[in-house]
């Protein structure tokens, strides 16, 4: 009887901890949304922030965040499906592969605010580039690559074998078969990994902080050329994204709707990485019956 | 005849034809990719050459006692030179809120894990699942905009002190890690063979004692793993703690009293400091500090995973 009625505590015990984990989501949910959606408006969203005064708005922190995300990318997705395919694929075991994986784990596990002080380091003083959208990209693609890497290969792995060996047995080579089989086959997987990758490149702020610097110069949104001055397209200037102005206005800013301000970002970026992940699962979900109706 | 021949030359043709350049293919392919894991590697390193050699600047440039540096309490940097830079308060506060919050997310991240695997394993993997993807999903500077505007002013009305405390930042980082630990404790434990569960029932034994004395033993190694991988983050984690504890220079002396982490202080500190000066340098030493701590929680990680049974 004892050992049942511990077995019943123990139950209640685990459902409750179950009731916490959904209180606090939806806790967390609703205080963001509660006092941010009020404040989003069509004029916050496209008005430029303001130092002092108050209604200012996040235009330049929004582009900011998609335009270094986009560069980002651009960078990382690569090198990090290079990275995958030489694991899954040419790696033997050993040692280089080894030390590779250790590489590649510790860089996984680095704090975010040590990649943005390498990032301080190398791309800020060394390089005299300032701070800029480039640096602040190749600062994020540190941290990146772990992911893309890991993504990346158990997406190959997960490609069924009969269809590479299929594949070698017709004589294609080895280079062939991954570039028309096998990265055809996991390019859902990628994708997938690549989108949710994305949300958490969005909100980051601390690798970002010494990097990209809490300004942005001047934007001129209809100067497209990307190496003028005030163009948005410019690589090699400062522009805070919208994780780090929510981390500058609580810290330092002065202007009467700091709170505001802060609660309307916060959820912009807590909306946008929602539908980073809900776009994840859709275009998970419609490859896959796409392939899957391919097969009939 | 004629016409055979002709095929079968065009198709020989064909053959050394394609498989030149699928050589050439093969080659360039190959390059790519070593280039790649190259790549790799040397960012792996160029970081702790970088942040090594900055690192040491304070000791070797500046003449600052590494003991002191990690025993001395007394941080007070000037100007001239005879700056104090005892990085204690800041070594004591990190490792501080990382225990802490260990301490309280492990048990329900880990009674999360096992609320998903053997209670519930078909609905409340599904209902929980999604929740802890959204956790994970919101960003560290929202977690410390809500520490900052819903916990600070909470703990300054019902306990001592100014809100700004010690126990806001283990609050805010034990929220944020709960995910790391739940996520990997639910894979560990559902990886865990079925024939132990159905041995230890066979016997009569009850779910709970199914779990305390089979499978919590088998999966041991990997839950600790898991606490390993969430204190490496509440370690590392900058903004959200700066924005809740308060960041003064010295020891605190309840968990509601303000104090600073190595992380904070430098989030703080590095773009008000002259870069080289001996401030700044210290700021650096920090950073190698937290860069090899975060060395040894992997080291941890793999010891445990060579030692993982099931």
């Amino acid at each position: 009887m004892n050992s049942k009625l511990a077995d019943k505590m123990a139950t209640g015990v685990f459902v409750l901890i179950a009731l916490i984990f959904i209180s606090l989501l939806t806790a967390l949910f609703s205080y963001i949304l509660m006092r941010g959606l009020p404040v989003i408006s069509w004029d916050f969203l496209t008005e430029a922030s303001s130092v002092v005064r108050e209604g200012g708005g996040i235009r330049d922190q929004l582009f900011n965040s998609f335009y270094i995300l986009f560069v980002t990318l651009v960078i990382t997705v690569p090198l990090g499906v290079a990275g995958g395919i030489y694991l899954a694929e040419y790696a033997k075991p050993g040692k280089i592969t080894n030390f590779i994986r250790t590489c590649i784990e510790m860089l996984a596990s680095l704090p975010s605010i040590v990649v943005g002080m390498f990032g301080l380091l190398l791309f800020v003083n060394l390089t005299g580039w300032g701070y800029s959208i480039i640096g602040g990209a190749l600062a994020l693609t540190m941290f990146n690559i772990p992911v893309m890497v890991r993504v990346t290969e158990d997406a190959i792995r997960s490609v069924p074998a009969d269809q590479k060996q299929a594949s070698l047995a017709l004589g294609m080579t080895k280079w062939h078969t991954i570039k028309t089989v096998i990265l055809p086959s996991a390019f859902p997987g990628i994708l997938t990994g690549t989108i949710l990758a994305s949300g958490r490149i969005f909100g980051e702020a601390a690798a970002l902080l010494f990097t990209v610097g809490l300004s942005t110069p001047e934007l001129d949104y209809t100067n497209w050329n990307p190496f003028a001055e005030t163009s948005p397209l410019n690589l090699f200037r400062p522009a805070e994204t919208l994780a780090v102005h929510i981390w500058a206005v609580n810290t330092n800013g002065i202007m009467p709707d700091v709170t505001e301000i802060a609660a309307g970002a916060s959820a912009v970026l807590v909306l946008s990485i929602l539908l980073f992940n809900l776009l994840a699962r859709f275009v998970g979900k419609i490859i896959e019956q796409k392939l899957t109706a391919n097969k009939k | 005849m004629k016409t055979i021949s002709a095929a079968e030359n065009t198709a020989k043709q064909r053959l050394i034809k394609t498989s030149g350049k699928n050589d050439r293919g093969e080659l360039r392919g190959k390059i790519i990719i070593s280039i790649a894991a190259f790549i790799i590697i040397l960012a792996t390193i160029s970081i702790t050459v970088f942040l090594a050699v900055k690192g040491l600047q304070a000791f070797v440039a500046d003449g600052v006692n590494p003991i002191t540096f990690l025993t001395s309490t007394n941080w007070n940097p000037t100007d001239d030179g005879s700056s104090q830079l005892g990085a204690f308060p800041f070594i004591f506060g990190s490792l501080a809120v990382t225990l802490l919050s260990a301490l309280i997310a492990a048990p329900i991240g880990i009674g999360g894990a096992i609320f998903m695997t053997e209670i519930a394993p078909s609905w409340g993997r599904k209902v929980l699942q999604p929740v802890i993807e959204l956790l994970v999903g919101i960003p560290s500077v929202v977690y410390g905009f809500i520490g900052l505007s819903v916990l600070v002013p909470f703990i300054r009305d019902h306990f001592p002190g100014i809100g700004y405390s010690l126990i806001a930042g283990v609050i805010v980082l034990s929220v944020m890690i709960l995910p790391t630990i739940t996520s990997i404790s639910t894979d560990a434990m559902a990886s865990l063979p079925d024939h132990l569960r159905d041995g230890s029932y066979a016997l009569g034994a009850t779910r709970w004692q199914t779990i305390r004395k089979v499978l919590m033993p088998a999966v041991m190694p990997s839950l600790w793993t898991a606490i390993i991988l969430g204190m490496a983050r509440a370690f590392g984690e900058a903004l959200a703690v700066q924005m809740v504890i308060g960041n003064v220079r010295d020891l605190p002396s309840s968990i509601f009293d303000t104090t600073a982490t190595l992380t904070s202080i430098i989030t703080l500190n590095m773009g008000h400091t002259t870069y080289g000066s001996p401030e700044n340098n210290a700021l650096w030493s920090m950073g190698l500090i937290l860069l090899l701590i975060s060395f040894i929680f992997i080291m941890i990680v793999r010891f445990l995973s060579a030692r993982r049974r099931v």
